[in-house]
């Protein structure tokens, strides 16, 4: 939970993509899957706990996601989630359209260094 | 998804992020103990890093449920634990709510229906009564809070006006039905043309009485009330077109009202034309009814100046005869008050609805301080949790909703209970309301009292909820604190909230119970009132018309009648039996004019009028009412139309100065009479309620020549039968008076069959009703008071063990320790007191209009109630107190 500065806040579906895309290589658990996302970022994206499973408990409820039970890297028992056809119709919508605001704030910022 | 999967569904989720959290935790563990940790510090440094495990669980969880539901959801089930493991706690509160709730929307029930809800006509508030003032009338007041309206005034005003769109005149009346069963007399409403316009309300069956009906020459058809079609002719539709015989004369149905219907609020068997013939007509005869239906936008102030308006136009219009002055009646000075016919109809009765709704409100109050007072107790008992739980870092918001939410749910169930208090109490309002209570009928529970009953459990949940919650959340120290001070002598600050709600409670008591003495006082000054006759409960009363279809001859009525008085006289058991046009109080309407006094000038300018009644011999001997001066008609006398007359004592005095006086003096209605002489004096009697003044009345005899146009001999045919016997009431008697009646004539149906004793009731039942409601509330706003100050005591006694045994140990005397407690108790009732004086002295001004002979700050009542109140007060402390005696001080030092 610890606070660090050079950790920006994440914007408002941002947090929802990243996991839709991580489990889009494949199903993974809670802890996995917050670790995945800080090595794949270099660590710079750290997804809080605190975020992460209400979030995770939210996408099962809107049927993006599905879990099972598995066991974890170390044979414990735990949840697996794993993305349904469904999440991955809307992550390809989300990433279309991130790519498009990313796009566009790049130009912006472009022309304003001009 | 059915509620149960849903449920079950919602365990196996909540399972799934348990076990997720706890792996991630786990696994964390694991990693830092890689990287070198000790166990006991990767588990402290993996737990500090997820931050609050249960939190996060519960935001999780949160997904699956409607949030703020839900966690109300919990809260309630909580308070239902709590309120099940207190079964007697909550037991109390509930059936004091149910039954505060319950008489509130009774009341509320009755208020709604007699006062709130419209008229049931279509587009009610365009319908308004005729109200005609005549101040310029002396006299009229004492017998008539109006000036009917007469026939000729019907006919100019329903020709010339700009205002109304239809408008008709009125009058109740009745009339014998022969030839289906027994021969009976019915209610029958006699209407112009234009009543049923006004009214507007379509027949259930056949059509509405047309102009046709209303010629004079002509015999018109009549129309059924729903009650009275249901009753003889069992709903039968088919009863439309068929002939029955009114007053002997054969009548064509024209049609059946449906239920409900009346005229303005007279309950109908039949309705009939009133056929008048206009050429006939003359100024006078001031008779009717007149109701209207103004034109749409037209406002009652305008409708009034078109009145006044055709008043000069009727002067000018009609005369009383030739000779006569037709703008005579200037001097009445005679204005139009319209009134909107719902005020009519709720006539005083909404004076008597309030005061008992405000009643009943206040006993409603005192029973939420009362159950405050419980919640604070409980509250107290409470302190240590909810300190805890603070601490705990639950919200102020969070704990002041549960307590909140538990008083509120004590509020819903009360409620609830309630509905089937209501219903009976509904049941007994209107067995024991008065009869003349409006729109009887009307009255239900409807959308609007269940309405009425949910507002007010919640509101009163949240009042008596929010004395706990502003004690007990105010601040998050505050709250640690009390938690802290288990052993301490109990706070002053503790005491002082339930001290306000005691002192309250004796206020609003002391209020209840001077307006209840009040009223009982009332009763009593009504009761001690002589009414002008006695012994009621042994008077048997009956109605009796002989009409002119069956009898013509006058004189030959008038044998008709002398021989059924022979006939109830040989009855066994009657001591004597007379009849006159109108018996005291029972709302008949027998006649009023000035008279003109033989050798006093006649100034013609301050005539005041006077009631008339018409009375056989006998008739004063057998109600009880004395003579002052003077002799009873013989018989002798009244077949031979002798003129002679008696006057009530109060005209005597004012017109001849002593009743001795007024015998041989002479007096006549009109010039065209004989002279009547006084031949008697009888006592005033309270002809329109022992409240009311008893108006200067002349008594005439029955059989008299006409005193208008040609010579003729008129006798007043609907007479009121008073018969003196033991055996009053009796079903056996009212049989045996019937067939004495049918052993004369068997076309003659006997009405209005009562005792003197109930019309006196009933002329009372506005003031007994209020009585009755006071004295309940009174009652128990006195004992929810009293049960008050003796929690309150015994909780401070309980509370103050400690304080006892030390003040004990120290030397205090016992006697003084418990006066110790009864004095403040005192003070709370003394400054209850003095508070609820001040209140009664204000608000009985507003009762001033229900009482009778006494002052609404009448000093007896205002002296002994708080005396009495004190008393129970000091006797209610005295009790708890005495236990202090009993306490050990080594005990009670030892208890804690």
């Amino acid at each position: 939970m610890a606070k660090n500065p050079e950790h920006r806040d994440l914007f408002p579906g941002a947090l929802e993509v990243m996991i839709l895309q991580s489990l889009r290589l494949k199903p993974m658990h809670g802890y996995a899957l917050m670790k995945h996302i800080k090595q794949v970022s270099d660590d710079l994206l750290q997804v809080e706990e605190g975020s992460l499973y209400p979030a995770l408990q939210r996408m099962l409820k809107e049927g993006l996601l599905e879990s099972e039970a598995g066991t974890s890297t170390k044979g414990r028992p735990t949840r697996i989630y794993r993305l349904t056809n469904t999440g991955i119709q809307h992550l390809e919508r989300e990433v279309v359209s991130f790519e498009k605001m990313f796009a566009g704030i790049s130009r912006v910022l472009a022309t304003a260094k001009a | 998804m059915s509620l149960f999967s849903r449920f079950y569904s919602r365990n196996r989720r909540y399972n799934d992020i348990s076990v997720s959290i706890q792996e991630h935790i786990d696994e964390r563990i694991d990693e830092l103990m890689e990287e070198g940790m000790s166990r006991d510090e990767a588990r402290r440094t993996a737990r500090r890093d997820f931050g609050n495990v249960a939190l996060l669980r519960e935001r999780s969880r949160e997904v699956w449920q409607w949030q703020r539901l839900e966690s109300l959801l919990v809260d309630l089930k909580h308070v239902c634990r709590r309120l099940a493991r207190a079964p007697g706690f909550a037991v109390t509160v509930v059936l004091t709510l149910a039954i505060g709730i319950g008489a509130n929307t009774a009341v509320f029930s009755v208020l709604n229906s007699v006062l709130l809800r419209p008229l049931p006509y279509p587009e009610p508030e365009r319908l308004v009564s005729l109200h005609l003032d005549a101040p310029g009338a002396p006299g009229l007041a004492e017998f008539r809070s109006e000036l009917r309206l007469s026939a000729s005034m019907y006919f100019t005003f329903s020709t010339h006006n700009r205002v109304f769109q239809s408008m008709g005149i009125w009058g109740p009346d009745t009339a014998s039905i022969t030839g289906i069963a027994q021969p009976e007399q019915v209610n029958i409403a006699q209407i112009s043309g234009g009543v049923l316009e006004t009214l507007n309300v379509p027949a259930l069956h056949g059509q509405w009485l047309t102009a046709a009906d209303q010629d004079t020459h002509g015999l018109g058809r009549v129309m059924l009330g729903y009650g009275y079609w249901q009753r003889r002719f069992g709903g039968d539709p088919n009863v439309v077109g068929r002939t029955i015989s009114v007053n002997s004369q054969p009548r064509v149905i024209a049609g059946v009202m449906p239920r409900g219907f009346k005229v303005v609020n007279y309950d109908f068997d039949l309705l009939l034309p009133l056929a008048l013939d206009p050429v006939k007509q003359s100024l006078a005869g001031f008779a009717f009814h007149g109701i209207a239906r103004l034109r749409p936008g037209v406002a009652i102030p305008q409708a009034n100046a078109d009145v006044a308006r055709l008043l000069n136009v009727w002067m000018d219009s009609w005369t009383n005869g030739p000779g006569t002055d037709p703008h005579w009646y200037l001097r009445w000075k005679v204005a139009p008050a319209l009134q909107p016919l719902k005020d009519t109809v709720v006539g005083g009765i909404q004076a008597v609805l309030w005061v008992v709704m405000g009643t009943i409100g206040v006993v409603m109050l005192i029973a939420c301080t009362n159950v405050a007072n419980l919640l604070l107790v409980r509250a107290d008992g409470r302190q240590q949790e909810l300190a805890v739980r603070s601490a705990l870092g639950a919200g102020r918001w969070r704990i002041a909703r549960e307590l909140l939410l538990e008083s509120v749910t004590l509020g819903l169930l009360g409620g609830t209970a309630s509905v089937a208090v209501a219903y009976a109490g509904l049941h007994l309002l209107t067995t024991i309301g008065p009869e003349e209570l409006p729109r009887l009928s009307e009255i239900s529970l409807d959308g609007r009292s269940i309405a009425f009953t949910l507002i007010l459990s919640v509101l009163s949940g949240l009042f008596f909820g929010a004395i706990p919650v502003l004690r007990y959340v105010p601040s998050r120290q505050r709250l640690t604190l009390l938690g802290a001070m288990r052993t301490a002598s109990i706070s002053r600050e503790r005491q002082r909230g339930r001290n306000l709600l005691v002192m309250a409670q004796v206020a609003m008591a002391l209020v209840l119970l001077i307006g209840a003495v009040l009223m009982i006082r009332t009763f009593l000054a009504m009761r001690n009132v002589d009414p002008g006759f006695s012994d009621p409960s042994s008077l048997q009363v009956m109605r009796l018309s002989i009409p002119d279809t069956l009898v013509s001859d006058a004189a030959t009525v008038a044998r008709m009648q002398n021989s059924i008085i022979d006939k109830l006289a040989a009855v066994p058991g009657v001591s004597s039996a007379g009849f006159a046009a109108s018996v005291p109080m029972s709302g008949a309407e027998p006649n009023w004019d000035q008279i003109i006094i033989e050798g006093k000038t006649d100034d013609g300018d301050n005539h005041s009028m006077r009631l008339y009644n018409y009375v056989s011999p006998g008739y004063f001997h057998t109600a009880g009412t004395r003579f002052i001066a003077g002799r009873d008609f013989t018989w002798a006398e009244a077949f031979n139309v002798r003129p002679i007359g008696i006057v009530s004592e109060s005209l005597a005095r004012e017109l001849w100065g002593s009743p001795q006086a007024a015998i041989g003096k002479r007096f006549h209605e009109t010039s065209s009479q004989p002279w009547y002489e006084v031949v008697g004096v009888v006592q005033d009697v309270r002809e329109n309620g022992v409240d009311q003044v008893s108006p200067a009345t002349v008594y005439w005899p029955t059989l008299m020549n006409e005193p208008f146009g040609a010579k003729k001999l008129g006798v007043w045919r609907t007479v009121y039968f008073a018969i003196r016997t033991n055996r009053a009431g009796t079903q056996t008697f009212i049989n045996e008076m019937q067939q004495a009646v049918w052993s004369v004539n068997s076309n003659l149906p006997v009405a209005d069959i009562s005792t003197m004793e109930d019309i006196y009731s009933e002329s009372m039942a506005r003031t007994s009703f209020t009585l009755v409601m006071l004295a309940i509330a009174g009652t128990m706003a006195m004992a929810l008071g009293i049960l008050g100050i003796y929690g309150v005591i015994s909780y401070a006694v309980s509370q103050r063990t400690r304080e006892i045994g030390i003040r004990m140990a120290l030397g205090a005397n016992k006697s003084e320790l418990a006066w110790m407690f009864v004095r403040s108790a005192l003070l709370l009732t003394g400054i209850g007191t003095a508070v609820g004086l001040g209140a009664a002295a204000s608000l009985m001004r507003l009762m001033r209009t229900l009482l009778f002979g006494i002052s609404p700050l009448d000093p007896i009542t205002f002296t002994a109630v708080p005396v009495v109140l004190v008393a129970a007060a000091a006797l209610a402390s005295y009790l708890p107190a005495r236990r202090t005696a009993a306490v050990n001080p080594v005990e009670a030092l030892r208890a804690e």
